[in-house]
């Protein structure tokens, strides 16, 4: 149009070159940044004489380790101290994100349940452990261990198992040849289970007959790693822990500083994951409960079919948080003299001086560790998460 | 319409109340309905319509009084209450679908999981419904896929699938838009000349007038009168019917 002004047509304001040069100024002054530091960083350690590089990782450590999962001493590399303490950063994130789950998917259904005593329970807990700071729950759940009696006077629960100021201690079976075929016996027979569910599946859509599998699954998951369990004959020694000197020797040993930690990080975190539960559960409109009511449906098959489907989309990402958080969190057993990864990248930085290559190894692990829980989390919600249109 | 000479009672409601904490919703209600016999009931919002109706197939409980639905009578009882719902069938306002699920998976569902039906015989009768509702060509289409007035009716369905002997409806126009009004009516007058029977929630007093065999109007929480359509819009007794009448049919 005649009227329209020249610089309109100036490229300082087209959209696209406007995107791009920010972008590319942006650009440079990450590029500036991390340069500056990596200068200055390098020129520090000059001054103060650290040569970096990873050559630590390859030489004797010195020191040993409360608890590992696989073998390790003090004449093992710091390479090999950093993998104990990985290790044992998997073990107890592990452990907690199952636990935190049950526990968490438990109260948060029983809060909402009908039951007053069961959900005055769960709001009890709820609010109790969210509102502490999860330092605390590890250093109590420290306190509340080693307030427990000594291994002579050690808390019997069942014959061979203890518990006591030094942790618990329980009968273990001592390996043997068979099981690793019991073991695939197992697989045999939890593949036995799916194949039953969709069989099951099948006949109700068929006939309509619906088949509770819940007894069958059960007889299926077992029956075939007890089948080659009695096949071997029946190879079975417990390794019974017994006291020697001041401690016990032998069975299956959990450590104090495993239990604290654990027992506090999954608390604090099933709190917030009962939360999580409640409010994706209270997320679903109750007209969708009265309408599958209104139809005759039971209050089990309206959960199945109608409330949970809906809810688990409210629950899954939130719940991917909690799962990383608490994976972080169990870098707190550095207070209670949980060998995690922090512990021994610390005990490593302060042999060694190398606080950069230590910090880096640390934070890389993190990071791969929390990348894998959100991809899985990720694919899980792709495969639960609902189509509506 | 009704023909007294065969009535058969299948709801009976005598002496109902209930309260919400002090609040008395429902105040002492009698009524009778016949097999086969269409009761319209209205009022002004608060009256407690629905929740005389949600009583009917218990989504409310009652604290005195008597409700009797086809010879079994409503009380904690789980089986009976069982009993009552898959034989009463609801269609509610906000049309409640299952937004997770394809319109025949809505359909299939309860008869599956309730009526022990197998697939294949729960997706024909879906599929008859669908047709009768004049929608089949969305079976597999998402709720949120489809119009406000073609959802109703697919809830209109998904309750036929039961095969329900009493139907109940919620206000089922009232979150319409007006041009979408008329195709849910239309398959609800179908419905009633097929001799359902059916207690309906609503304020479209032309649906009730070509419809209703029996028109109940409710003012708070009690029954104020129960008439024929004739009755009821040209001469009621009652000067809160007259007076609720003059308002709604002025426009």
């Amino acid at each position: 149009m005649e009227t329209k002004n020249k610089t309109d047509e100036s490229i300082f304001y087209s959209n696209a070159f406007r995107s791009v040069a920010y972008q590319a100024v942006l650009f440079g002054l990450l590029t500036l940044l991390g340069w500056y530091l990596y200068s200055n960083v390098n020129e520090n350690l000059a001054r103060q004489g650290i040569a970096t590089g990873w050559n630590f990782l390859t030489t004797s450590s010195g020191f040993d380790i409360g608890e590992s999962v696989i073998r390790y001493d003090a004449g093992d590399t710091y390479g090999r101290a950093l993998l104990v303490g990985f290790l044992n950063t998997l073990r107890v994130a592990v452990l907690g994100i199952v636990l935190a789950t049950f526990l968490g998917v438990f109260m948060g259904v029983a809060r909402v349940s009908s039951n007053w005593l069961l959900s005055t329970i769960a709001s009890w807990y709820v609010e109790i452990c969210r509102n502490v700071p999860v330092v605390l729950h590890v250093i109590f759940w420290g306190t509340v261990i080693h307030l427990l009696p000594a291994p002579k006077q050690a808390i019997i629960p069942f014959e061979g198992a203890f518990i006591m100021n030094r942790g618990v201690v329980m009968p273990f079976p001592v390996a043997n040849d068979a099981y690793v075929w019991v073991g695939v016996a197992l697989l045999v027979g939890i593949i036995g289970v799916v194949v039953l569910n969709k069989w099951a599946q099948r006949k109700r859509e068929r006939t309509g007959e619906y088949i509770p599998t819940l007894w069958k699954g059960l007889g299926v998951l077992i029956a075939p790693p007890l089948l080659v369990w009695l096949a071997f004959g029946a190879p079975l020694v417990w390794d019974v822990p017994s006291l020697q000197g001041f401690n016990f020797k032998g069975g299956l040993q959990f450590s104090p500083e495993l239990i604290a930690l654990l027992v506090g990080i999954t608390f604090y975190t099933g709190a917030f994951i009962a939360e999580i539960v409640r409010s994706g559960i209270q997320s679903v409109a109750s007209g969708q409960i009265e309408a599958a009511r209104a139809l005759g449906l039971r209050p089990g098959f309206i959960m199945r079919y109608v409330t949970m489907p809906q809810a688990l989309r409210v629950i899954v990402p939130p719940t991917t948080s909690q799962y990383l958080s608490l994976t972080k969190n169990s870098s707190l057993g550095v207070l209670i003299g949980y060998p995690d990864l922090v512990n021994i990248g610390n005990t490593t930085l302060n042999q060694t001086g190398q606080s950069v290559e230590a910090i880096a190894v640390m934070m890389m692990v993190y990071l791969s560790i929390s990348i894998v829980i959100s991809i899985c989390m990720n694919i899980y919600n792709r495969v639960a998460a609902i189509k509506e249109r | 319409m009704s023909d007294q000479s065969t009535a058969e009672p299948v709801i009976q409601l005598v002496n109902l109340n209930k309260w919400y904490g002090d609040f008395q919703a429902l105040c002492d209600v009698n009524i009778t309905i016949n097999r086969g016999e269409r009761v319209v009931v209205c009022g002004p919002s608060g009256s407690g319509k629905s929740t005389m109706i949600r009583c009917i197939n218990r989504l409310e409980h009652h604290q005195k009084g008597e409700i009797i639905v086809d010879n079994i009578e409503l009380t904690d009882n789980l089986k009976n209450i069982e009993a009552v719902r898959s034989e009463v069938g609801m269609v509610f306002q906000s049309f409640n679908l299952f937004p997770h699920m394809r319109v025949i998976d809505n359909l299939t569902l309860a008869p599956m999981l309730v009526r022990k039906m197998p697939k294949a015989d729960a997706e024909e009768i879906a599929m008859q419904y669908l047709e009768r509702v004049q929608i089949p060509e969305q079976a597999y289409k998402y709720p949120g896929q489809l119009s406000g007035g073609q959802q109703q009716r697919v809830a209109i369905a998904r309750s036929l699938c039961m095969q329900p002997r009493i139907m109940l409806f919620d206000e089922p126009t009232s979150a319409l838009d007006p041009e979408m009004i008329k195709e849910v009516l239309d398959v609800m007058v179908e419905l009633a000349d097929d001799g359902m029977t059916m207690i309906v929630v609503t304020h479209e007093m032309g649906f009730a007038k070509t419809v209703a065999d029996t028109m109940v109007f409710m003012d708070k929480g009690e029954i104020v009168e129960i008439a024929s359509p004739d009755v009821f819009f040209t001469k009621p007794k009652s000067e809160r019917t007259q007076l609720f009448l003059n308002q709604i049919l002025t426009h």
